[in-house]
């Protein structure tokens, strides 16, 4: 009964989340360029989507800074845990209240003061700017992740390892990293996202010609957006989720659960 | 995991290989342009790049308060951009802004003089600005959904239509409305007249289903509001869609607005910005654009170009401009100016 | 001895990095809040949030952004609680599931709850298929919480999702084995257990929250202001970046606020997982 239950839940949260994914891959088959009207079934705008070049640039732009930015942000963030789990008080307060900075600035501070700060540098703007800010918003979250998850790790296991004759760093790589994986692989996933969706800070970071897929979206809200990008966020939509599925069918490696949860 | 980053890791660095090799200058230079998002045909950049030998590096904002900040920080070396009226004239008092040599735009000839008689109101002299697209902004309804046909301003205050309106959600957008209704000019900076309209907008909140800036055309499309304000150039497109919909400039007279094609200061590359703009002032190409985005050009000898008989004569991409009595162009109020209507809209919005 | 000396340069990288790329800037940020046009130094900008159109905003924002992390954590906890129940092979996989939405952008997600919302949307559609009444919260708060509770729910359930997960199962079995029923596991165990997950899913769900203006603008239809409106708009509209920098340091007093709550919740002293 419970477990029914649980099924059912699972599935309307599931719907919740999804309908509006649903709603979009819909648009993507829209005849109609109006969001409003259905005017029948099309692949036309699949077809358009590859014959648009600054779609496809804006596309690469992204991906690009979303990898960078992300496995950049994973290693000083992860890193950084470390050091911060092992401060004193004080200290710890300090970073975290740091790491909260980017995150309770508005967007659009965080993107003016980058854009400040690089204008005083004297930084061309251009690529190298968009991904430094991403990298900079990017950190928190990893950090995020990682700490909870820090802070229930074992130190003894650790500790036990060394005392076993293992190498620091062997034994942090075979006994602490595969603890902390979850933690860092829901960091880097989510620094990714992030990436992936912002909008305010990459304006005001960008340089000429440095587009993004955000930046190209939400220059087409005032004429109207364009069908092409419903076509594009189905197609990154369905390939992520056919690469899960791949990845999923794989064997499972070893930070998986060893206990099998369930009653 | 492991997988999945090196997997990622070698998609970046393709990518990074690729985009390092396709981004070499054009033989004859570059030219930086920053215009609006989707307010051009892709081709026509095409076209230039090939004709000309010059590289296009193109760019586009959301707002002319969005691209301000950026061209005055000096955050990117831009040649050419596109800002509205009152903006040009904001970009012309701050120096931001060159005098065109209009000996080497010959094709600006070809935009017609009513328009540069327009932009005299922020660009005295017409020193510093080529225009390229204009419209007004009006009340487009829903015939099936309004009991007659709508000639006012006063609409948009009827309690009939509760929930059914879409207003501008821009302050100056807003405030013309309620001055024009009011008989002032959207110009004012008279305290009574601002206070004025202030109490009338807050009066028609209530009223309102939501404050829009780009969704008017899906909303009124897809018939979620009976009344919208909005403007021209998107009413061709949304009739275009939807046969309901008419567009009219009410009797107490509207904003007439001009985007134009302006050379910045610091511009490296003065010679092809010229060639930029003359190339688009071409008859064909100026086509081009307006079949593009639908906003109508100022250029003559282009409109006489189209084919469709319908839209060459419509009243709604080309008005006779004289049939209508105060029509204005937003001007440039000042620092203290925009903080007076800025600070008034909070106090509507906060209602 | 060592230890410390690889402890600070382990740290020294992010130490750097937010030196530069969040402290200096933050400074900026402080030197325009504390200066008027002309450069010279008040507190006007600051002490703006006491008119009564900026302490609106303010206050429709918090109570907004608390009701929507509240939903949040609701929803998030029994689900992140399923999830880390179930059989350890799927476990991952069902989660990226929900953090999947997330990768198309937020706009058009957001967009697309438009359509769905509308007079005439897609649920209205439906609903009057069923000969229900019809849904008409587009342009209130509550479609505002709706989205916000949408967008931000992901980082809710996250968090919460990798402290239960790694919460050992022994504990919970031995907690059974001597008698506890399961409310008591929970309270006594669970629960406890899981607060710092809690913690960092809060922070993260309240803050986006807190400062969004999009959300506000597209399914609020633009008639509530909340502060991040404000703000936007004085950096984007008004060009004012004095006031807005005052107002977004009024904004970082929540930073202070939320290290207290954290320093509450967490006397050990274990340093807090904000």
């Amino acid at each position: 009964m419970t477990n029914i239950l649980r099924k059912i839940y699972v599935a309307l949260i599931f719907v919740f989340l999804y309908a509006p994914i649903v709603t979009l891959m819909v648009l993507s088959f829209n005849e109609s360029k109006s969001r409003a009207k259905w005017g029948g079934f099309t692949f036309k705008w699949y077809i358009e989507l590859f014959q648009n070049e600054a779609i496809m640039q804006a596309l690469l732009n992204t991906l690009m800074l979303a990898i960078l930015s992300s496995v950049i942000a994973t290693i000083i963030g992860t890193i950084a845990s470390l050091a911060i789990n092992k401060m004193n008080r004080a200290g710890k307060t300090i970073m975290m209240g740091i790491t909260n900075i980017p995150m309770l600035n508005a967007e659009i501070v965080t993107g003016i003061s980058l854009m400040l700060l690089f204008i005083t540098v004297g930084i061309r703007f251009g690529f190298m700017t968009i991904l430094l800010s991403h990298i900079t918003f990017n950190i928190p979250y990893v950090i995020l992740s990682v700490m909870p998850r820090l802070k229930q790790l074992n130190p003894s296991t650790y500790e036990a390892a060394l005392d076993l004759g293992a190498p620091p760093l062997k034994a942090f790589f075979k006994v602490v990293l595969p603890d902390l994986a979850p933690g860092i692989f829901s960091g880097f996933l989510m620094a990714f996202t992030m990436s992936l969706d912002d909008f305010i800070i990459t304006h005001f970071t960008k340089g000429p010609g440095v587009d993004t897929l955000s930046t190209k979206i939400y220059s087409e809200v005032r004429k109207g957006i364009k069908p092409e990008m419903y076509a594009l966020s189905t197609l990154i939509f369905v390939s992520v989720l056919i690469l899960l599925l791949l990845i999923n069918r794989t064997p499972k490696d070893k930070t998986k659960k060893e206990i099998s949860g369930g009653k | 995991m492991k997988k999945i980053v090196s997997l990622l890791l070698s998609v970046a660095i393709c990518a990074m290989v690729l985009s390092a090799c396709g981004s070499s200058g054009g033989e004859n230079g570059v030219v930086y342009v920053y215009n609006w998002g989707e307010y051009i045909d892709p081709e026509t950049i095409e076209m230039f790049e090939e004709e000309t030998g010059i590289d296009v590096i193109y760019e586009e904002y959301e707002t002319n308060e969005i691209m301000y900040p950026k061209i005055e920080a000096g955050a990117a070396n831009y040649d050419v951009v596109c800002p509205s009226d009152y903006m040009i004239q904001k970009m012309i008092e701050n120096d931001l802004l060159q005098e065109l040599n209009w000996d080497n735009i010959p094709n600006a000839s070809n935009i017609g003089d009513q328009y540069y008689e327009q932009s005299e109101q922020f660009d005295p002299g017409n020193k510093y600005s080529v225009p390229y697209c204009w419209g007004t902004v009006g009340i487009l309804y829903n015939k099936t959904m309004v009991d007659e046909p709508i000639t006012s301003w006063s609409v948009l205050w009827d309690e009939k239509y509760e929930n059914n309106i879409l207003m501008q959600d821009s302050v100056r957008d807003a405030f013309m409305v309620a001055l024009k209704l009011n008989g002032h000019s959207m110009n004012t900076l008279d305290e009574t007249e601002l206070q004025e309209a202030k109490d009338l907008l807050i009066e028609q909140k209530p009223l309102v289903q939501a404050y829009v800036v780009d969704q008017v055309r899906d909303k009124m499309i897809g018939g979620e509001a009976a009344i919208g304000v909005i403007y021209s150039g998107e009413a061709i497109y949304t009739q275009r869609e939807n046969p309901d919909l008419v567009y009219v400039i009410p009797d107490e007279g509207t904003n007439v607005w001009i985007d134009s094609w302006c050379i910045l200061k610091d511009a490296e590359n003065v010679e092809n910005a010229e060639k930029f703009i003359d190339f688009m002032c071409r008859p064909e190409i100026a086509l081009m654009n307006f079949e593009y985005i639908t906003y109508s050009t100022p250029n003559d000898a282009a409109k006489e170009l189209i084919e469709d008989e319908d839209i060459r004569n419509s009243d709604i991409a080309f008005p006779d401009l004289s049939q209508y009595n105060n029509l204005e162009t937003f001007q440039y109020l000042g620092d203290k100016g925009d903080e007076v209507y800025n600070n008034l809209w909070k106090e509507i919005k906060a209602e | 001895m060592k230890n410390k000396k690889l402890n600070s340069l382990m740290a020294s990288p992010y130490l750097i990095w937010s030196i530069a790329f969040i402290i200096i800037p933050l400074l900026m940020v402080f030197y325009y809040g504390l200066t008027d046009k002309d450069g010279s130094f008040t507190f006007e900008n600051i002490t703006a949030i006491t008119t009564p159109e900026h302490m609106k905003a303010l206050g429709i924002a918090l109570l907004l952004s608390l009701i929507s992390t509240v939903i949040c954590l609701l929803l998030a906890y029994p689900l992140a609680m399923i999830l880390a129940n179930m059989n350890g092979n799927k476990d991952r996989f069902i989660v990226l599931i929900f953090i999947l939405p997330m990768w198309m952008n937020f706009l058009l997600r957001t967009l697309a709850w438009q359509t769905l919302l509308e007079r005439s949307g897609v649920i209205n559609q439906v609903l009057e298929f069923l000969h229900l009444p019809a849904l008409e919260i587009i342009n209130t708060p509550y479609a505002i919480i709706l989205g916000m509770v949408y967008n931000f729910l992901p980082f809710m359930i996250l968090p919460i999702y990798n402290v239960l997960n790694k919460i050992d199962r022994n504990v919970i079995n031995a907690a059974k084995d001597l008698g506890a029923n399961n409310v008591r596991t929970f309270l006594s165990i669970t629960l406890p257990l899981s607060v710092p997950g809690i913690i960092s899913g809060i922070t993260m769900v309240f803050v986006p929250a807190l400062t969004t203006f999009i959300i506000s603008n597209l399914l609020g239809g633009s008639k509530i202001l909340l502060i991040g409106n404000v703000i936007e708009q004085e950096f984007l509209q008004t060009s004012n970046w004095h006031l807005g920098s005052g107002l977004s340091m009024v904004l970082m007093l929540f930073i202070i606020i939320s290290m207290i709550i954290t320093a509450i919740f967490d006397k050990d002293g274990e340093g807090s997982a904000l």
